[in-house]
């Protein structure tokens, strides 16, 4: 049942919203893990971004994608809980949980054991519109763990723009989106979040328009 | 319905169309046969697309009315899409920018209901004073003009001037002259002709051009291909006017001199706008040509203007 509303949920809704309304370009989609267990790490920028991601997979791989979500926003009441955990599909992550002694990241261990494809968005917020947040070190100790999972960097570009922080109604812009390599875990915990900053930075030049040459109409 | 939208003079047309669609596509093959060594990939996608464009447009214009205003809306939502993408737009002004989009479908109903002045004076009056109004309502004043500005511009060109390609296509329903056929059959000598003249300034610039016309904007026009493309598609205008439009050979051939020139104009100023932005192109929804604007950039002058040539002259 839950397979069937989230393959609705992306059918009706994640595709038409981003691929009609918004209208997406995609760089390097074979990049995209297409079998599990695989982590995809993405900017994060607006509630759009993952239907965003959802559309970027085949309907059928849809079940096995699983984005981790902060629990205090996602579960605050139980409609909102519902269908975020039965219609999209999230794993909750409690923030700042690690001081209280339970692992936040549990869920996200049980995906990938059970080999899922886990989204996770290392900036752990929003932020502003189109800018890139610190780097949480949460995606650091989850690959400790796992260390021989691809990781697929995704820049996306322009969803903070259509629908941002405090905003309710998407409006219309083409988005750029940018697939990376898969990353290797380092084991130095800051010089891999600034290696996971740095291939974001990457893969924004990718997303941004050409300027023009002298050739140009 | 069907049967009047599809008259022989039309077909032929069409038909001449797809003839020099295929020519493309044989010449192409051939070049790159002969010469493997130069990318033929761009030139090849260009024309792939080509036929994807003719092949739409060929079915919005032999569908219904309704349906062609339809498609057109869809046009003018892709190209203000397009345009406020690469236009700085701010954050303020989320709410403004939907309400922005809304003024496409309305602005396309009107000629659905052929309200001829209400289609005229839309955008230029109405949404003119009301996207200021929304603005100042959400009280930032930090580039209110240029955002009021760029907004208001985006929406002339893409809404606005776009419109007037579906205006032609309903022209007898707005104003009760004529035959419905004969919308269709104009459009279509609007559309070839725009399109062509692009080609041919693009032919004669490569082939005789030296003295370059806008070097700053577009270094690649040349006095030749200007005058080259402008001469032939007045030449064209003279030869079709007879077969889809109720011009007389006089007025053929200045609507495809005005058409050629006009469409050179739409050209450098989308061109000046990119360069302004700084972007190549206008985004990658055509593959091969660039954006839709970068497509349409010179139908945004001939559309109105061929418009009021044919409603002043004629309907």
């Amino acid at each position: 049942m839950n397979k069937l509303l989230r393959i609705l949920f992306v059918m009706l809704l994640a595709r038409p919203v981003v691929r009609l309304w918004l209208g997406m370009t995609v760089r390097h989609q074979e990049r995209l893990p297409t079998a599990g267990p695989a982590i995809v790490i993405a900017n994060h920028n607006s509630h759009l971004d993952i239907l965003a991601l959802y559309s970027l997979f085949p309907l059928g791989l849809i079940p096995r994608v699983r984005p981790a979500a902060a629990a205090d926003y996602f579960l605050k009441n139980s409609w909102m809980a519902w269908f975020a955990t039965n219609v999209v599909g999230i794993i909750p992550v409690v923030r700042g949980g690690a001081g209280a002694g339970r692992d936040p990241l549990a869920g996200c261990r049980q995906a990938l054991e059970a080999g899922e494809i886990l989204v996770l968005f290392p900036e752990g917020t929003r932020g502003e519109p189109e800018a890139l947040s610190e780097i949480k070190s949460g995606i650091w100790y989850l690959l400790r763990d796992f260390p021989d999972i691809p990781v697929a960097p995704v820049y996306l570009h322009g969803l903070g723009r259509a629908m941002g922080r405090g905003q309710w109604l998407p409006v219309p812009f083409f988005v750029d989106v940018a697939i990376g390599r898969s990353l290797c875990w380092q084991e130095n915990k800051d010089s891999f979040r600034a290696h996971i900053r740095d291939t974001f930075l990457q893969l924004k030049q990718k997303t941004l328009p050409a300027e023009p040459g002298p050739d140009s109409h | 319905m069907f049967k009047l939208l599809l008259p022989p003079p039309l077909l032929w047309a069409l038909g001449g169309v797809f003839v020099l669609l295929v020519l493309a596509s044989v010449a192409i093959r051939v070049l790159e046969a002969r010469k493997p060594e130069k990318n033929w990939l761009e030139l090849k996608l260009r024309i792939k697309t080509w036929w994807w464009i003719v092949g739409c447009f060929s079915l919005t214009l032999l569908g219904s009315i309704p349906l062609a205003l339809v498609v057109f809306a869809l046009i003018s939502f892709l190209a203000l899409k397009e345009y406020l993408t690469l236009c700085a737009t701010r954050t303020a002004d989320h709410v403004v920018l939907f309400w922005a989009y809304l003024s496409i479908p309305l602005q396309y109903y009107w000629l659905g209901i052929h309200w001829y002045g209400m289609f005229i004076i839309f955008i230029p009056v109405y949404i003119f004073l009301f996207v200021p109004m929304r603005m100042v309502l959400i009280g930032e004043t930090q580039g209110f003009l240029k955002a009021a500005a760029s907004l208001q511009w985006g929406l002339m060109i893409s809404v606005f001037c776009l419109s007037h390609m579906a205006a032609v296509l309903t022209l007898p329903q707005l104003t009760g002259i004529g035959v419905p056929a004969q919308g269709a059959m104009m459009l279509f000598y609007l559309v070839a002709l725009t399109q062509l003249n692009d080609v041919a300034q693009y032919l004669w610039g490569k082939s005789f051009g030296k003295r370059k016309i806008a070097p700053k904007v577009s270094p690649n026009k040349t006095l030749a291909g200007l005058l080259g493309g402008v001469l032939t598609t007045g030449l064209l205008g003279w030869l079709l006017g007879p077969l889809l439009t109720p011009f007389s050979p006089q007025h053929a051939a200045l609507a495809g001199l005005l058409i050629g020139s006009m469409g050179f104009i739409g050209d450098i100023v989308i061109s000046a706008v990119k360069r302004d932005i700084g972007v190549k192109d206008s985004g990658r929804l055509l593959p091969g040509h660039g954006g839709i604007l970068d497509r349409l950039d010179s139908l945004t002058y001939t559309a109105p203007l061929f418009f009021h040539y044919v409603h002043y002259l004629y309907f």
